[in-house]
């Protein structure tokens, strides 16, 4: 925000910046070979419910709008209990992942929803089952900046993994430096 | 208190007895200073002591206000009761109030003038972080810290420096309004200020690291003794690996309930921490590992 928004008392909506996400598919290789992390093929892009302001009021017209072309993968809206909604895009490529997310967060900007976007979160699972537990990449769509998150029951979180994440993928993706942003997203619907 | 099995350490206790002794010498070099510059004794101690007691008095209510703690009762808090009641029946201690402060910061601490009117205190964060091995292990040291009689001790040595700060000021006032420039030239009026001031921001320096020293000295007494009492330094070791650091700053609070705090998105979610000025008066944590693994050898080995 600058000095003159300051001093009117405005805020200016933040873009969301989305070119890093094209960053994931060389971080994801990185987690592979050095963690044993593989795509879950789930992704999911979180988003407060709003009313008015768009035509967009139920489920299936946001649908409508995201399924621009239906060739592989499924799209669904589901509402969480703190009432935010997440479009989960499933699809066994994260380069369809990615391209679909970043497609969404493209449409939904037009449409006007942009500033209503909190984040995209991409589902990191252990390639050999009895591996050290799942990893959910999260990306701050107003920073444009990623975290791990790697939830262990309710309200528990592997902070180890978390670090060992970013210490691997530091360099090929941008990581939030500031740890206290590192937020959880407790019980979240992207597996 | 003679009754507290938690042991002690005859080499921490031989530094800090150093440490004590050069604080009372200190002491001694500022009450001669004071004379020396013609301040009224009185005025100085009355205040200074005033503030010491005070803070010795009521540091239990100004240390759970400033960490916005709450005392709980059993029915509350179980657990943590039920953890303190363990640990107090091990040591052989009085039972302290309990008491959790609503932060997600991972700390605890332990306050009061005297055994008798001790409370321990754990913040939430630390609750949601540790095992209730690893809590168990934090609460340990909290308590060593009431068997200690640490309040009291280190408000002590504070206010000694505290006394310091207030004679670097008043001396200087007392020198250039009054007192000790009469019937001197003007230039050795200021050159009298500046030697006074200059000298009392040293002993106010010195103070000052003397107590954080002393401070660092009854957190390692801490760690040692809570390590003894569970018998596990190694648990220890792992609590304070999961609070400091990196781990400890990565918060458990929801994205999406944080972004309703903020008027959307726009600064960071979380104020800076409180904890921090806490730990500032702490050993590292190398030297805090150092010490548990040492004993963990001795223990078991």
């Amino acid at each position: 925000m600058g000095l003159r928004d300051a001093l009117w008392g405005r805020t200016k909506q933040v873009a969301p910046k989305l070119d890093a996400l094209f960053a994931l598919p060389s971080a994801a290789l990185t987690l592979e070979t050095e963690l044993d992390l593989v795509p879950s093929g789930n992704a999911g892009l979180c988003f407060k419910a709003g009313s008015g302001e768009t035509e967009l009021t139920t489920d299936d017209e946001i649908i409508q709008l995201l399924n621009f072309d239906d060739t592989s993968g499924k799209v669904s809206i589901t509402t969480d209990d703190l009432g935010f909604k997440w479009l989960v895009v499933t699809d066994p490529a994260l380069d369809g992942l990615v391209t679909r997310i970043h497609g969404a967060n493209t449409s939904m900007v037009e449409h006007g929803l942009g500033p209503r976007l909190l984040c995209a979160v991409f589902g990191f699972v252990p390639k050999t089952p009895p591996g050290d537990g799942s990893v959910r990449l999260v990306y701050l769509l107003k920073q444009g900046t990623f975290y791990p998150f790697a939830p262990t029951g309710p309200s528990q979180r592997d902070n180890e993994l978390e670090l060992r994440v970013r210490s691997f993928i530091g360099d090929d993706l941008p990581m939030e430096k500031n740890l206290a942003r590192w937020m959880a997203l407790w019980n979240l619907p992207v597996t | 208190m003679a009754k507290s099995k938690i042991e002690g350490d005859k080499g921490l206790n031989a530094r800090m007895f150093v440490t004590g002794l050069a604080l009372v010498i200190l002491y001694v070099i500022i009450i001669t200073v004071l004379l020396q510059v013609g301040v009224q004794l009185g005025f100085v101690i009355v205040i200074a002591g005033a503030l010491i007691f005070s803070q010795y008095f009521f540091s239990d209510k100004i240390a759970m206000f400033s960490m916005h703690a709450h005392e709980v009762t059993p029915e509350q808090e179980p657990k943590l009761h039920q953890i303190v009641d363990r640990l107090c029946l091990l040591a052989d201690m009085e039972k302290p109030r309990v008491g959790v402060a609503e932060t997600d910061m991972p700390n605890a601490f332990a306050t009061g003038r005297s055994p008798k009117h001790a409370v321990i205190c754990a913040t939430r964060g630390l609750m949601s972080r540790l095992s209730d091995e690893e809590l168990e292990a934090v609460l340990a040291h909290e308590l060593s810290h009431v068997a200690h009689r640490d309040v009291a001790i280190m408000t002590i040595a504070s206010g000694v420096g505290m006394l310091a700060g207030l004679v670097s000021r008043i001396a200087l006032w007392s020198t250039v309004l009054s007192g000790g420039g009469r019937g001197k030239s003007g230039q050795q009026l200021v050159l009298l200020e500046l030697l006074t001031f200059v000298l009392s921001i040293v002993i106010y320096v010195i103070a000052f690291l003397l107590t954080m020293a002393l401070s660092r000295y009854r957190e390692l007494a801490a760690d040692r003794s809570g390590a003894i009492l569970i018998g596990k330094p190694s648990v220890l070791a792992s609590a304070l690996v999961h609070i400091t650091g990196d781990m400890g700053k990565i918060p458990r609070t929801d994205l999406r309930k944080a972004e309703g705090m903020n008027a959307f998105f726009f600064a960071p979610a979380l104020a800076s921490n409180t904890a921090a000025s806490l730990f500032s008066t702490h050993p590292s944590l190398e030297k805090r590992l150092d010490q548990l693994n040492k004993l963990e050898r001795e223990l078991n080995g």
